[in-house]
């Protein structure tokens, strides 16, 4: 009232409190616009950060996807093959493979005699050759005695250079001779040494030598931990989930569950790798490096993840679906299963896929549980040893040679890929399948 | 949800049978120095024979003796790769455990290097220039101080005038350990303040091992790759690493000389360059007939074409042993002569 007598009484007040109301808005809006700057400001940090990891990884690591390959006229000599000329297979697995490869290369350059020249040359040549010319020979026998060509990896040492991470002038002491150089510089002019599609980074297991190093071994490890952490951790989680939301007393005691599966949620992951050892390893004697074990673990390590997404998906479920089908004569039980559960299953799958996508990237429990290793063979089960491709990842970043530089980029993006494609699978079922209420 | 449970026991029942069951592929754990070695073998061997290829875990060498030394049967570890001696300690351990018998093969030689970038200008150090451009205390005009010196050139006028920037391995490290042993310690006893604590060993210590923490040396994590791609980024910088790195790196970077001795692998080999440590393997002789191959896999690691001067371990970067010592480790090996400490 008084303000208003004021207005009234005082027209100069009116236009200075216009004046002041003025000042108090562009204030609020300046605030807001500098909110919006800040925002955006965090966003193009954020974004400028996630640009520069894939540009580096990326720009190191696709040339992995490339591999050096010799082009050889390769003579099956059956007196080294098959002296007795009898096919035995085991005459055939065991034959000295790569010392035909070698003699291709010796044809190619016949002023190479010496024993030093011989060694740098064959250091041109991957020392996995032999097993190509033994497939094929095992494959067909008849090509004992014939000519053939033949493509072959060529040494890690030679990829860098063709790549262009070893320089084309020879450095005192480096790892590449001129004389090796000027035989690169030939077989690349002679189109013998060109890159190829590196299928062998896809097709097989671990190696010390790059050029024959591959995921697959890591990837398969991945696979059935994942496998065994599914088939434990959804039923596990989505049971625990319902029950506690649906079925159980509120009191102290499921207050003090949720506190602890909370708490759970972010213990670091390296402590379940130290349960894992204690229980599975040294009581159960499951056996070491197994992606069995490093599966319960990632189990133990997703659980909670699982179960506060699955409760939040349920509780969202209006209670008015539960009352109508209450009031339909549905047993509790019935009204979990037949409506809740149904209606709550994206949100569930959601929080599943998320908590399996970050169990995929995890190395540090695998390391109590002995997953940290060489394994060279692919496993054919959960029961087999192997590692896991974040483990891969951190092997290879740990080796010397410097062809394993583009490995481990090679190596991050396919496990990006894997991370980015559960995501997206995530986020369509939740658009997809999704209800608002 | 019955049908579940059920193939859940199934499962655990499957996996006490997989282990209960004797295994047929050796097991190896231990020192990550001698990791690239062991596993290169390891492939060899597993492409070479009819046996399968053994699995080679990387935990260090205190943890793979621990492991080593848990006990006989087949969910304990076959071999272990040490970077340093079994410690007495460690052998009664493992007898306590039923591991009675040890043998020890020595593998050949690590050095360890101070190196930087071929940018910048190479350096001569000795190991006492090391120390007191390292050390938390050094010894000035009688009487241990923090260590004052910020230049190279403040430790030795010879020495570039340049800030002391050094990269090397956190205390967790082996190569840590191995660097202190072998420059830090060795060069203390040089100067009489340091060597007169020597009955007061715990002070004695402290003055020889302790680095300084006031960022001259910076402490560059277990991924010695790292260190090579800052000081390649860095040309003022020194790094701290195994030889195989220098080894693989050698176009960009250039090994500082120790005492004079340029650190190649012949000066290795021939134990001239004075920072090196000797490399280990242990097998378990206990389960040399339990699982298949380990005689064959010894036989690979001590075959000529492997350890050898010219064989695919140099090639990796290992120094090898000397002829006669390599020819007498090998024979001692195949007979499987137990440790005697």
């Amino acid at each position: 009232m008084t303000e208003m007598s004021q207005t009234v009484t005082a027209p100069t007040d009116a236009a200075a409190r216009k004046a002041r109301q003025d000042a108090r808005l562009r204030k609020r809006h300046a605030a807001e616009r500098r909110f919006r700057a800040l925002g955006i400001a965090s966003i193009i940090i954020a974004l400028t950060f996630l640009g520069l990891l894939f540009t580096t990884i990326i720009g190191k690591g696709y040339t992995a996807f490339m591999q050096s390959h010799l082009t050889l006229e390769v003579y099956f000599d059956p007196a080294e093959i098959d002296p007795a000329g009898t096919r035995d297979p085991q005459a055939l697995a065991t034959a000295n493979y790569i010392a035909l490869a070698r003699q291709s290369l010796q044809d190619l350059f016949p002023e190479a005699t010496s024993r030093n020249d011989r060694r740098q040359m064959n250091a041109l040549l991957s020392v996995g050759a032999d097993l190509e010319l033994r497939r094929m020979v095992e494959a067909n026998p008849e090509i004992i005695g014939t000519t053939q060509r033949v493509v072959l990896p060529a040494s890690a040492d030679v990829d860098m250079v063709v790549k262009g991470h070893i320089g084309r002038d020879a450095v005192e002491g480096g790892r590449v001779s001129q004389q090796q150089l000027d035989w690169i510089a030939h077989l690349e002019a002679q189109d013998m040494l060109a890159l190829q599609f590196n299928t062998r980074f896809f097709t097989a297991g671990d190696s010390r030598e790059p050029e024959l190093a591959g995921i697959k071994g890591a990837v398969m490890g991945s696979f059935y931990a994942m496998l065994v952490t599914v088939a434990l951790s959804f039923p596990l989680g989505v049971a625990t989930a319902i029950y506690l939301e649906e079925f159980a007393p509120k009191n102290r005691w499921t207050d003090l569950i949720e506190v602890n599966i909370n708490n759970l949620a972010a213990v670091p992951s390296i402590v379940f790798g130290l349960l894992g050892l204690a229980v599975f390893l040294q009581f159960f004697n499951l056996p070491r490096s197994a992606p069995l074990v490093g599966g319960l673990v990632l189990t133990l390590m997703s659980l909670p993840t699982i179960i506060i997404a699955s409760r939040a998906a349920l509780k969202a479920v209006p209670p008015s679906i539960r009352q109508a089908a209450t009031g339909l004569g549905a047993s509790k039980l019935q009204v979990v299963l037949h409506h809740v559960l149904p209606l709550a299953m994206p949100g569930i799958l959601t929080g599943t896929i998320i908590a399996l996508a970050q169990a995929l990237g995890e190395t540090a429990p695998l390391l109590m549980i002995g997953m940290v290793a060489f394994v060279v063979d692919i496993p054919g089960g959960p029961f087999d040893p192997a590692t896991a491709l974040p483990v891969q990842i951190f092997l290879w970043a740990d080796a010397p040679e410097r062809a394993f530089v583009e490995r481990t980029s090679a190596a991050i993006i396919v496990l990006l890929g894997f991370l980015a494609v559960m995501n997206i699978v995530a986020i369509i079922l939740r658009k997809k399948f999704e209800r608002r209420w | 949800m019955i049908r579940k449970s059920l193939a859940v026991a199934a499962l655990a029942t499957l996996a006490f049978t997989a282990t209960a069951e004797a295994r047929d592929q050796i097991r190896i754990v231990g020192s990550s120095t001698v990791y690239p070695f062991s596993t290169a073998v390891a492939e060899q061997f597993g492409r070479g024979s009819n046996f399968k290829t053994p699995v080679v875990e990387s935990t260090g060498s205190g943890g793979g003796l621990k492991l080593f030394c848990a006990g006989v049967g087949v969910q304990h570890p076959d071999i272990t790769n040490s970077s340093r001696r079994i410690k007495k300690s460690e052998v009664e351990q493992c007898a306590e455990n039923g591991v009675a018998e040890v043998v020890e093969l020595k593998i050949g030689f690590d050095g360890i290097v101070l190196a930087s970038s071929k940018k910048g200008q190479p350096m001569d150090l000795s190991r006492e220039q090391v120390f007191l451009a390292l050390a938390k205390q050094v010894p000035v005009d009688g009487k241990l101080v923090d260590n004052p010196y910020r230049n190279w050139s403040d430790v030795d006028p010879s020495l570039p005038n340049e800030r002391i920037e050094v990269l090397g391995p956190p205390p967790t490290s082996g190569t840590r350990d191995a660097f202190v042993e072998l420059v830090m310690e060795e060069a203390c006893n040089q100067f009489p303040e340091i060597a007169a604590l020597k009955d007061n060993s715990a002070a004695h210590k402290a003055a020889c091992a302790t680095i300084r923490e006031d960022g001259a040396y910076i402490e560059a994590g277990e991924n010695d790759n790292l260190i090579v791609q800052k000081l390649d980024a860095n040309p003022k910088a020194v790094g701290i690493f195994g030889y195989s790195f220098l080894d693989q790196n050698a176009d960009k970077l250039q090994g500082a000389r120790m005492n004079g001795v340029e650190p190649t692998f012949e000066n290795i080999a021939d134990a001239s360059y004075p920072v090196s440590r000797a490399m280990y393997i242990y097998i378990k002789k206990a389960h040399v007939d339990t699982v298949p191959g380990i005689r064959e896999f010894i036989a690979e690691f001590t075959n000529e074409r492997a350890w050898g001067p010219e064989g695919y371990l140099a090639d990796k970067g290992l120094i090898p042993l000397p002829d006669d010592e390599r020819k007498q480790a090998a024979e001692q090996a195949a007979t499987l002569a137990p440790l005697m400490m």
